[in-house]
């Protein structure tokens, strides 16, 4: 699936940790903006697929917070996250909003290009780690005696 | 029947202060705190998670707190918080063939594409208690290569049915029904089965698995595939017109290939059973793939004759909150019933009116 510049960056705002994006805090909410809908804890509804491919059915649920914020131009910011952190979700829309400016690059050098890295070296890192659990068995063959 | 009774708020109130004064334990030790439990009991946590059907980490290791440990206790609690949100739109079916993967393995080749990952696991531990862990300790991970990778890992089954010797899954487009919205009935479909058996408590299914490969409802599973790691999720709201990834969850998932079917018509070909949970969740998901298989025996023409294939006896008493509810309500107050009882069992003991004039 090749993905829009903005479910990038939404993708990228959502895996982000809360220590990642208060740094930011400050210039995130540097503008005018109201609460379209303040941040808001609810659940989303995981499914799976019968043999990982197959039809889909119910796991289970796991709680999302989402939140709009609108900017005094009128750019409508989203976003929707794993767990129940308002803040997390209140800047991640700010972002959002931002981001659909029609002068972004700032926005994604100093913001989602970093969140970006942050998660690329944590990805590397795990795998780093399962590989070294990576083993090769030697199959014995059974004698007669 | 119970009855209902009224007064005793003080003796109540009073218990609760003693149990969470239990809970607590000797002050002079410190409190154990909500991310403690969070990050050093995961595997507790997975649990609560999956069979409270909610995928939260912090709430789960808030009930296991609350719950004093007792983990059938904080699914309660944590189906009883689930139902006080609001549900947003479901996710889109996650890709599990796409999961970072922290575990991998299969049972049925050695030499599988992608490797063996043994991953976090007590298998081929000794079981010997580790008298480090009595005092505080440094815990270095593994020694790991910078840029280690790992080769694209294909799903272990779809080989096998690359070469059409297993039935493949097809997805027929169908509403996904929802026993938590719609109550199960019977005969249900596989997609309600698996919500069931996701929910259902793991000792429960273990021993229904185990059943089966003891004979009662035989079936011959392999674990082709066992994996375990990071899928992310996405959704695809409405105001949005697109899908979006709302973030990761950890999963267990679990690919059982079982014996074949085949008739005169169709060549013979294994069969599957699925198993899914939240979190590290090897044994459940393995017991999950088990019954799953066990409970198609209608669907491949088996006879029915073991409970773990008994889609009804399975079903309905698989979600430990519905049993240990009904278990429980046997501490209230059936005074009146067993009055009752009492007057009868009296009258029985009474001689018959002819016998004691002989």
């Amino acid at each position: 699936m090749s993905l829009s510049p903005r479910q990038h960056w939404i993708g990228v705002l959502a895996r982000a940790l809360r220590s990642e994006l208060i740094p930011h805090e400050a210039a995130l909410r540097d503008a005018d903006y109201q609460l379209i809908r303040a941040p808001e804890i609810g659940m989303t509804l995981v499914r799976g697929r019968m043999g990982g491919n197959g039809a889909p059915f119910n796991v289970g649920e796991m709680s999302v917070t989402r939140c709009v914020v609108r900017l005094a131009d009128g750019r409508t910011g989203y976003s929707y996250l794993a767990g129940r952190d308002k803040v997390h979700a209140e800047l991640a829309a700010l972002a959002d909003a931002h981001l659909q400016s029609a002068q972004p690059s700032q926005w994604l050098s100093d913001l989602i290009r970093v969140l970006a890295n942050a998660q690329v070296r944590r990805r590397a890192q795990k795998e780093a780690d399962t590989a070294a659990t990576k083993v090769e068995f030697f199959t014995l063959v059974r004698g007669e005696n | 029947m119970y009855v209902a009774v009224k007064g005793g708020e003080q003796a109540i109130d009073n218990a609760h202060r003693l149990l969470a004064k239990k809970r607590r334990g000797d002050t002079a030790i410190p409190e154990l705190s909500v991310e403690q439990i969070r990050q050093q009991l995961p595997l507790a946590v997975a649990r609560v998670m999956t069979e409270g059907s909610l995928y939260d980490e912090e709430l789960a290791a808030l009930a296991i707190k609350q719950a004093a440990g007792d983990l059938v206790e904080a699914i309660f609690l944590l189906r009883a918080y689930r139902t006080t949100l609001p549900r947003f739109s479901p996710s889109l079916p996650i890709d599990t063939a796409q999961m970072q993967l922290s575990r991998r393995l299969s049972a049925t080749f050695k030499d599988v594409p992608g490797g063996q990952l043994l991953g976090p696991t007590f298998d081929y531990t000794h079981r010997l208690l580790d008298f480090a862990l009595l005092a505080e300790g440094e815990y270095p991970g593994p020694q790991t290569s910078v840029d280690a990778c790992l080769e694209p890992c294909p799903r272990v089954l779809g080989l096998l049915a690359k070469e059409g010797l297993i039935k493949n899954e097809a997805d027929d487009n169908a509403r996904v029904a929802d026993i938590t919205r719609d109550p199960l009935e019977f005969p249900a479909s596989r997609a309600e089965r698996l919500q069931a058996l996701a929910r259902g408590d793991e000792g429960f299914l273990l021993a229904l698995g185990y059943s089966t490969q003891r004979g009662y409802g035989r079936n011959h599973p392999f674990a082709g595939e066992i994996r375990i790691g990071d899928v992310e999720v996405w959704i695809d709201p409405e105001e949005l017109g697109f899908p979006i990834c709302l973030g990761s969850i950890e999963v267990t998932e679990c690919e059982m290939v079982n014996q074949f079917v085949g008739s005169a018509t169709e060549l013979a070909q294994f069969t599957r059973g699925y198993g899914l949970a939240f979190g590290h969740a090897e044994r459940k998901a393995m017991g999950m793939a088990l019954v799953d298989r066990s409970l198609r025996a209608e669907e491949f023409n088996e006879e029915v004759v073991s409970p773990a294939q008994r889609e009804e006896f399975v079903l309905a008493h698989c979600d430990n909150v519905e049993a240990a509810g009904f278990v429980s309500h046997l501490k209230l107050p059936h005074y009146v019933d067993f009055q009752a009882e009492l007057e009868l069992i009296r009258k029985l003991r009474q001689p018959a009116e002819g016998s004691r004039h002989e």
